[in-house]
């Protein structure tokens, strides 16, 4: 390939590396930016996290000091046990949720590929949007309480909206409704991959089709779950947009979430270094649901090699 | 199960996902209904309802009528904002990622799995780690509450994406196609331009439609390191509802979140196919 250039006709013998400039500029410049700034970024707010910056960063050496002041203060305390209700709330239910769809369309039924769509919409939604729809549905002056209220049933209730133990799970009914069609997207496939001659053999063997799902199709889908919620922990993690439009943490401090304590610490009350340190927490609350899964993965890459 | 012989458990599978299916469209229909009532009928009763006479002019208002902050222009100049950050980072993105991964998957050179490796991170680094530098970067370099800021931060971290789903299709592409047209003397960016992109289409629609979908739906760097008359529209819907707390438009509001939420949807009901393979395609890598 080196010697190419010395056969084209008419061409001036550049040196190869001139000659290839342009396709590693093109290759190279934006590679290097986006990985630089990924490496770079980390560090760059790993080492705000242990300098006293307040208003802009400075140097200087604090040690865990912005750690433990996060880890010690109620809005953390609070958006972590929030984080610990809402994640384990929302994937487990966003999971089934999604589960029970895919199981209801694999059914051949007619009208799929609309229903498909009608489950998956909201995920061409931006949060902001979701979130402010529901913050009028669920608010009791003016969505469904009042509708409710309004048909006669005037005892109803359904406030959680402004009830501070309650709140959190508003989120937790937005972010289902959000995000159930993509863990169905994904079952879908799944269901859709297993093996036809296996479930014809169990019919003929006369099992029924409660029987063929518990034995044969649902085992086969656990790596997908897992898959499912590994993904929805991610995002569980990182929620931000929903709530601000939603509750923004409201009522009070009660839906406050790490994403939230971070945009507090760093843009509102000018606590930079606090506010890396929470960054760098919620970072190692992610790693510790995305290394296991990695490394799981990597050992399930390794036997299906040898197998 | 998957044949046809249990009919009357199949009239079960029907009202079950039907009515799944309505509460999935009830939010939409709610805010479609609204956004054509006044904001009196909605004041009198609730936010659920059938309009007594559609209130087109609720859409005029949201448009380029009510006031946000204090300029009255509506959510025209954000809805421009958002499409001059979204269209050219939309672009960028996707052609260098296009490039990258066609680099990374077909040519091979030394270094590559580690910076495809490190590249790929970035699906994973959360916002909140990249605030504090993209504040400092933009400001240093001067583009700190402008859209070039945006669209630089969004071509940058765009590139995650868009590298992994252009090298996963590419990686399917025979290699002896690149050797043969490599014997005939023909260089990376021609075979990049004869060969690669006349195959590319599907996996750039998908691209395209993925980064589209998330750059126009993204709040956190909008509102972080843009103000006033620069924030895109998603920050701006969240001014809009602190900015009319106390006397709330909910017709008005509704009609800006259906605006706001249009180009999104329209993408999505065109490309529908390609929206869900760019999802799943991000899930299983």
């Amino acid at each position: 390939m080196s010697n190419t250039a010395a056969i084209r006709p008419g061409g001036p013998a550049l040196p190869e590396w001139v000659r290839r400039l342009p396709e590693y500029l093109m290759i190279w410049v934006p590679l290097l930016l986006s990985a630089a700034h990924l490496v770079s970024f980390s560090l760059w707010t790993i080492w705000i996290s242990f300098t006293p910056s307040t208003l802009i960063p400075v140097t200087g050496w604090v040690g865990l000091r912005n750690y433990t002041a996060v880890a010690a203060s109620r809005n953390w305390q609070i958006a972590l046990d929030n984080l610990l209700l809402f994640g384990c709330a929302f994937v487990v239910l966003s999971a089934a949720t999604g589960l029970i769809l895919a199981i209801l369309l694999d059914q051949r039924i007619r009208g799929e590929n609309v229903l498909r769509s009608i489950f998956l919409y909201p995920l061409a939604v931006s949060f902001v949007v979701t979130g402010t729809v529901w913050s009028w549905l669920l608010n009791p002056g003016l969505g469904i309480q009042k509708l409710v209220h309004d048909l006669g049933w005037t005892s109803f209730r359904f406030d959680w909206l402004i009830d501070r133990d309650m709140a959190i799970w508003t989120i937790v009914i937005a972010a289902i409704w959000q995000s159930s069609g993509f863990a169905m997207a994904l079952f879908l496939a799944g269901l859709r991959s297993v093996d036809a001659d296996i479930i014809k053999a169990a019919q003929i063997d006369g099992a029924g089709p409660v029987r063929i799902y518990r034995r044969i199709i649902l085992p086969s889908l656990w790596p997908i779950t897992i898959t499912v919620v590994v993904i929805q922990l991610q995002f569980a993690i990182s929620t931000f947009d929903l709530v601000r439009a939603l509750t923004n943490g409201g009522p009070g401090i009660a839906t406050q979430l790490p994403a939230l304590v971070v945009y507090d610490l760093m843009f509102q009350r000018s606590l930079l270094g606090r506010g890396a340190a929470a960054a760098v927490l919620m970072l190692l609350i992610l790693l510790a649901v995305l290394l296991p899964y990695a490394a799981w993965r990597y050992f399930q890459r390794r036997r299906a090699a040898h197998a | 199960m998957r044949d046809r012989t249990f009919a009357p458990r199949r009239i079960w599978i029907y009202l079950v996902v039907s009515l799944i299916a309505a509460a999935w469209l009830a939010p939409l229909i709610v805010v479609v209904l609204n956004s054509l009532r006044t904001n009196e009928e909605i004041a009198q009763g609730s936010m659920i309802g059938w309009p007594q006479h559609l209130a087109w002019s609720n859409y005029a208002a949201a448009w380029s009528g009510f006031c946000v902050a204090e300029t009255c222009a509506g959510i025209r100049p954000y809805m421009l904002n958002s499409a001059l950050v979204t269209i050219p980072a939309t672009i960028f993105s996707t052609m260098l990622g296009a490039i990258a991964g066609y680099a990374v998957s077909l040519w091979r050179f030394r270094g590559d799995t580690w910076i495809y490796g490190i590249v790929t991170l970035g699906l994973f680094l959360p916002q909140q780690m990249r605030l504090l530098p993209w504040t400092i970067v933009l400001r240093d370099i001067g583009l700190i509450n402008t859209l070039a800021g945006l669209v630089l931060i969004h071509t940058i971290q765009g590139l995650s994406f868009t590298t992994l789903f252009c090298r996963n299709y590419y990686v399917a592409i025979p290699h002896e196609l690149i050797r043969a047209a490599r014997i005939d003397g023909a260089g990376f960016f021609r075979i990049f331009w004869r060969i690669i992109l006349p195959l590319s289409a599907p996996i750039l629609i998908v691209t395209v439609i993925w980064q589209f979908t998330h750059i126009w739906n993204e709040f956190l760097y909008g509102v972080t390191f843009t103000t006033g008359q620069q924030q895109p529209v998603t920050a701006a819907l969240i001014a809009l509802s602190a900015a009319v707390a106390d006397i709330p438009q909910h017709g008005v509001q509704s009609a800006a979140v259906i605006i706001a939420a249009l180009p999104t949807l329209l993408i999505y009901l065109l490309g529908g196919k390609y929206f869900v393979r760019g999802l799943t395609a991000g899930a299983v890598k």
